[in-house]
């Protein structure tokens, strides 16, 4: 029994081998996104879990600077020396081979182990005279050693896999040579509890604050909002997905009730037969699964070398670029393939087992009495009013994601009450008996469809909000660039000898030199770059501020006051009319706020004058030179050849305009090809929908061919029929679309990377998007047309003998 | 830092080849790569030779004492910095070559404590200033106004002393006025002690604090290239007995035979050089687990002085565990004489690391 009824089953499969496809198509294409982006995720977690784990980030608690300072290494002695057993890091970032590298120096005697050293000592017998005494040696991953490999300047640099990327691990001897900070300390690792009865640390180092061992550390939840944007947009595609799976498995069983009719007819018990069908679906969302798996670990292969730069760029995150299976993974993508399975199957299966024996097809064969249509109301509205209330009540950053999903699945749900109340509407204007067929018609095809319309509603809503985001944020980065980059021409030199001779020979040259120069300090346990401008046109004139008191700059100019980022700001809660320290002891003003994109640390502006006072010896190696523009290019020239700079050293506006473009196209380019296949995915459930809806169209077609309307006439209605649900559900999703762009722009962006971007829109987009999403209900309406076109009236003739 | 780092870092300052370390280490027994090398005509010059020798790679301040509780208890205590120079000479701060390494270690009949500190020289963290004397590493200090009258201190998880001591006679100069051979081949170091301090203070172990009294000896040596290549390890005693004379006692065991030599000193503070040969020793008894089987019972006889002494470790398990392992604990001595003193072993247990 068991084995017929198993291949009865599967007969239906065989007959249908399409519908097959389809529902391994939708199993695979909803698991392998959700689980690229799991890919990806668990990859760039790895990855600063391994960076941890070799520099030993995050065991220990630490005692850390608590104002923007270093640690003088006198505290530490001081500390030692009353029984504290501690030990030494000096941290920083180093422009090496065009590329910003973080030396990390520890005091290699006292250090708790590093395996880059261990490995070292162990393989090669490194003697602690190499590593101790100078030159020293530099520990590096091999991608980085060869990059430093001939730089004459540096210490030798040993490759070893057990340093995270863009890192030099090294002596605090070659450290403080290398960042040129002498006798300072970023910060010291308890590595014993201080012995009792000794003086209380507020007595022994007053600016030293005691952090908590902290585990994985900084990078993890600083990159905690990136990832949990690519999980939300995983999850999307996941539904979407869903839907698919939801439309074939309904279709099927729909196709299947008369074969499920005879068999139990025939004996079957209906328990054995729900669980046969249970295991048929269990079977197939494996199948689907697996394929899904394999299709996700391209879709991840293919993004992760431009996420690990995006993550680079944005966190200085250290993410290798490539890709590692993990059994977790697999494991958790075959079960979400299973788990969403049979959740998009569970109508089906309920109603098999409440199918009555003898029951006829149903006309309506989805659901859609005015009772449910209230409660998707209801629950619609609870969804958007919930996500609304979550950006206050948790708020953050999980609020905004709260908000967005409440707004997107909430809407989602009014969105089959909403047409059908448009689809009265229309049916009451209607003319005519045909007009009026077509109106009612529409209003009970819709609950089959409605499902493929939130998918289609999702994708339509997401991609313009992610659009009106990217675009909106490109367009402000653009005009950010050209008021921050004034300067026509921006050069580098070798040391301060040089730059000092630089600044000389410039001054006769250009209109104006402006040099940049910056200490880094900790403010609120966080790096902060302290930078100290001249006064010029050139800052007064374009420098971004998007908050300001008056008399900003001549405030600036005298030393008085200081500006501050946005980043800095928001973190803070620091604007025009507060004070802060950004050194010790030297409490500013804050006169402004400045924009200041894609730049993940606190950063400050104060009088370079002033600053000097505080910091002698910063370093003077980089200008922004002022210049007419068509004598750039001479200046260049004699640049180059009067002080024989190498390539990188001199670099334009526009080159550096371009590269930081660049920069900014490859972070989103992750977030647009998600879009895409989002898109992708949704006018395939619209398809799958459409070919469910087909068998049970028949009965309600053939009667209007009876009457005398040609095949051809009704498969135009039908396809008519479906672009006007397409653009309706289109309408619906630009202002959602807009809602989640906003959301984006004001709340997660804030939460997530410290600053607001004005919202611009883009009706152009829209225009394209509703065609594309015209096009793609046509293309998936235009099969069951043609199929009802090509009909043999044979085939429509049959309804009225079997079915009626 | 691991331990295998450390070790070969001071395998050197405990006078050990290193056969059972890297290669880049085994040469350094035998050559001083411009390190200064101990030379027999010169003088000592106090207070100046109590400080740093930067130009020799190795130097020690090593103090041990035999103390006594209110209850007749015996107790020990060492307390020891060594200097191990990666290149001749000094800088100032990170730059230093100069690695500081302090062993502290509390001994009773029961338990065995020792502790370790390490720090790089240049910064502050550790050093020696001869006048006021000066000698510490963290928190660890020995220091007075002068050599004869110093105040020592350590603490550690679990023992702490904080003790007084005061000179009951003068610095004694070992071998050839303080230059002293450690093999046939001539390696030899400065070597000078002060053998007879009276001591006071507190010495606190897990069980609580207690007042001791006793006596300390205080050894400094340095050098640059102090063994042989067959060299192995050494046997070291430092014996004071019941009428006031004093014995300095060592033995390097080498695959060509021994090389003993030592110092008779007598209760006024007269030294006689014992030459190589005049001192006979003999373990006894080994005990411990296989990998620490280590001589704790002794015969030594020295017939020039009638000395025919039996000499048993107080506490047999006095291993350092610090990163180079060895034994360093009190004894008790019967015989022809009575008394008591300090023992140290090196070059005999395996590192349980390996």
């Amino acid at each position: 029994m068991i084995g017929a009824a198993c291949l009865a089953l599967w007969s239906h499969w065989r007959r249908h081998k399409l519908q097959l496809a389809t529902l391994l198509a939708g199993l695979a294409l909803a698991t392998g996104l959700w689980s690229a982006v799991q890919a990806i995720n668990g990859e760039a977690r790895a990855s600063y879990d391994r960076a941890a784990a070799q520099l030993g980030a995050g065991q220990w608690p630490e005692l850390r600077p608590r104002a923007g300072a270093d640690i003088p290494l006198e505290t530490y002695v001081s500390l030692r020396r009353t029984g504290w057993r501690l030990a030494p890091v000096l941290e920083g970032n180093l422009r090496l081979a065009g590329r910003s590298v973080t030396v990390m120096g520890v005091g290699l005697l006292t250090h708790p182990a590093l395996p880059a050293v261990e490995a070292a000592e162990g393989g090669d017998g490194l003697a602690p005279v190499e590593v101790l005494t100078p030159p020293g040696r530099l520990f590096a991953d091999p991608g980085l050693a060869a990059r430093l490999e001939g730089n004459t300047d540096l210490p030798p640099v040993l490759p070893s896999d057990a340093v995270p990327p863009g890192t030099l691990l090294t002596d605090i001897a070659v450290a403080e040579r290398l960042l040129d900070r002498p006798g300072t300390l970023s910060r010291l690792l308890i590595l014993e509890p201080p012995p009792p009865g000794l003086p209380p640390l507020s007595e022994l180092a007053p600016d030293l604050d005691r952090v908590a061992a902290r585990g994985s550390g900084d990078i993890a939840r600083l990159t905690d909002s990136f990832h949990l944007n690519l999980t939300a947009f995983g999850l999307l595609s996941f539904a979407v997905g869903m839907f698919i799976v939801h439309g074939t498995v309904g279709l099927s069983f729909e196709q299947r009730r008369g074969m499920i009719r005879s068999l139990r007819a025939m004996g079957l018990p209906l328990g054995l037969l729900a669980r046969l069908m249970l295991a048929e679906l269990a079977l197939l969302a494996l199948l689907g699964g697996g394929a899904g798996l394999i299709l996700g670990y391209a879709v991840a292969g293919a993004l992760l070398p431009d996420v690990a730069s995006s993550l680079r760029g944005l966190y200085g995150a250290p993410v290798e670029g490539t890709l590692s299976l993990r059994p977790g993974w697999v494991l958790s993508g075959l079960g979400m393939a299973l788990a969403g399975t049979g959740l998009a199957s569970a109508r089906a299966l309920w109603r098999v087992a409440h199918l009555p024996l003898l029951a006829a097809p149903g006309m309506r064969a989805w659901g859609g009495s005015a009772a449910a249509m209230r409660a998707m109301v209801a629950a619609g509205v609870a969804l958007i009013l919930a996500g609304a209330l979550a950006t206050w009540l948790p708020g953050g950053l999980l609020g905004g994601f709260l908000l967005l999903g409440g707004v997107l699945t909430g809407a989602a749900l009014l969105l089959p009450p909403l047409l059908s109340v448009i689809l009265a509407m229309g049916a009451r204007m209607a003319r005519g008996p045909l007009a009026q067929w077509v109106w009612a018609d529409m209003r009970a095809q819709l609950p089959g469809l409605s499902l493929a319309l939130m998918a289609l509603l999702l994708a339509l809503a997401a991609n313009i909000g992610v659009g009106t985001m990217v675009s909106s944020f490109r367009l402000t980065f653009t005009g950010w660039l050209d008021q921050r980059l004034a300067s026509e021409l921006y050069v580098a030199a070798r040391d301060d000898a040089q730059g000092a001779r630089m600044a000389t020979w410039l001054g006769d040259r250009a209109d104006a030199v402006l040099p940049s120069r910056s200490v880094e300090r900790r403010h609120n346990g966080a790096p902060i770059f302290v930078y100290g401008i001249v006064d010029d046109p050139t800052y007064r004139d374009n420098w971004p501020l998007i908050a300001e008191s008056p008399g900003v700059w001549d405030a600036l100019a005298r030393g008085e006051a200081v500006l501050i980022n946005e980043q800095m700001a928001r973190r803070d809660d620091l604007w025009p009319g507060d004070t802060v320290s950004v050194l010790p002891d030297w409490p500013l003003r804050v006169a402004g706020v400045y924009s200041d994109y894609g730049n993940p640390t606190a950063q400050a502006i104060t009088a370079l004058p002033a600053l000097l006072e505080r910091v002698p010896n910063l370093p003077n190696q980089r200008f922004g030179i002022r210049i007419a523009p068509d004598q750039v290019d001479d200046l260049a020239r004699d640049l180059r050849a009067d002080f024989d700079l190498p390539p990188g050293a001199l670099v334009d506006q526009a080159a550096l305009k371009a590269q930081s473009m660049a920069v900014f196209d490859k972070t989103f380019l992750v977030t647009g090809a998600l879009n895409v296949l989002t898109l992708g995915v949704a006018a395939f459930a619209m398809l799958t929908s459409l070919l469910t809806l087909w068998t049970q169209r028949l009965p309600q077609v053939a009667p209007l061919w009876a009457m005398g309307l040609t095949r051809a006439r009704l498969a135009r209605l039908e396809l008519l029929r479906s672009l006007a649900l397409a653009a309706l559900t289109a309408l619906a999703a630009l202002p959602l679309g807009l809602v989640l762009a906003w959301a984006l722009l004001a709340v997660v962006n804030v939460e997530a990377f410290g600053w607001r971007l004005p919202m611009f829109l883009f009706p152009l987009d829209w225009l394209r998007l509703f065609a594309l999403a015209l096009l793609a209900a046509g293309l998936a309406a235009l099969w069951p047309a043609r199929r009802l076109s090509r009909l043999p009236p044979a085939g429509l003739l049959k309804v009225f003998s079997n079915e009626r | 830092m691991n331990d295998r780092f450390c070790a070969c870092l001071f395998a050197l300052m405990l006078m050990l080849p290193s056969a059972a370390l890297p290669q880049g280490f085994a040469g350094l027994g035998t050559e001083a790569e411009g390190f200064a090398l101990p030379d027999p005509d010169y003088r000592l010059r106090f207070p100046e030779d109590h400080g740093p020798h930067p130009a020799f790679r190795i130097e020690w301040w090593y103090v041990t004492a035999n103390l006594t509780g209110p209850d007749g208890s015996d107790y020990g205590i060492q307390w020891t910095l060594f200097r191990s120079a990666l290149k001749p000479g000094e800088a100032e701060g990170w730059a230093s070559p100069q690695i500081w390494m302090g062993h502290a270690a509390a001994t009773t009949t029961e338990a065995h404590y020792s502790a370790e500190r390490l720090a790089r020289g240049g910064i502050g963290q550790a050093g020696v200033t001869a006048q006021p004397f000066d000698a510490w590493i963290d928190d660890w200090r020995m220091r007075g106004q002068d050599f004869d009258t110093l105040r020592l201190r350590a603490a550690s998880d679990d023992f702490a002393y904080d003790l007084s001591l005061q000179a009951q006679g003068p610095l004694v100069l070992h071998g050839r006025d303080g230059h002293s051979v450690k093999s046939a081949d001539g390696q030899a170091s400065h070597y000078y002690s002060q053998p007879a301090y009276a001591v006071t203070g507190t010495l606190s172990l897990p069980d609580g604090e207690t007042q001791v009294t006793g006596t300390a000896w205080l050894d400094r040596e340095w050098s640059s290239q102090p063994l042989s290549p067959d060299q192995t390890g050494w046997d070291w005693f430092s014996l004071g007995f019941e009428d006031g004379t004093r014995l300095m006692a060592f033995r390097l065991r080498g695959g060509r035979g021994d090389f003993t030599s030592g110092t008779w000193i007598e209760a006024n503070g007269r030294a006689t050089a014992l030459p190589d040969g005049a001192i006979r020793l003999q373990p006894l008894e080994r005990t411990g687990p296989p990998n620490r089987r280590i001589p704790t019972t002794w015969s030594l006889v020295l017939p020039e002085r009638d000395l025919d002494l039996r000499i048993e470790a107080m506490n047999p398990d006095a291993w350092m565990e610090t990163s180079f392992l060895y034994w360093e604990g009190p004894v008790r001595i019967s015989g022809s004489h009575s008394g008591k003193g300090y023992l140290e072993m090196t070059g005999y247990g395996e590192d349980d690391e390996g």
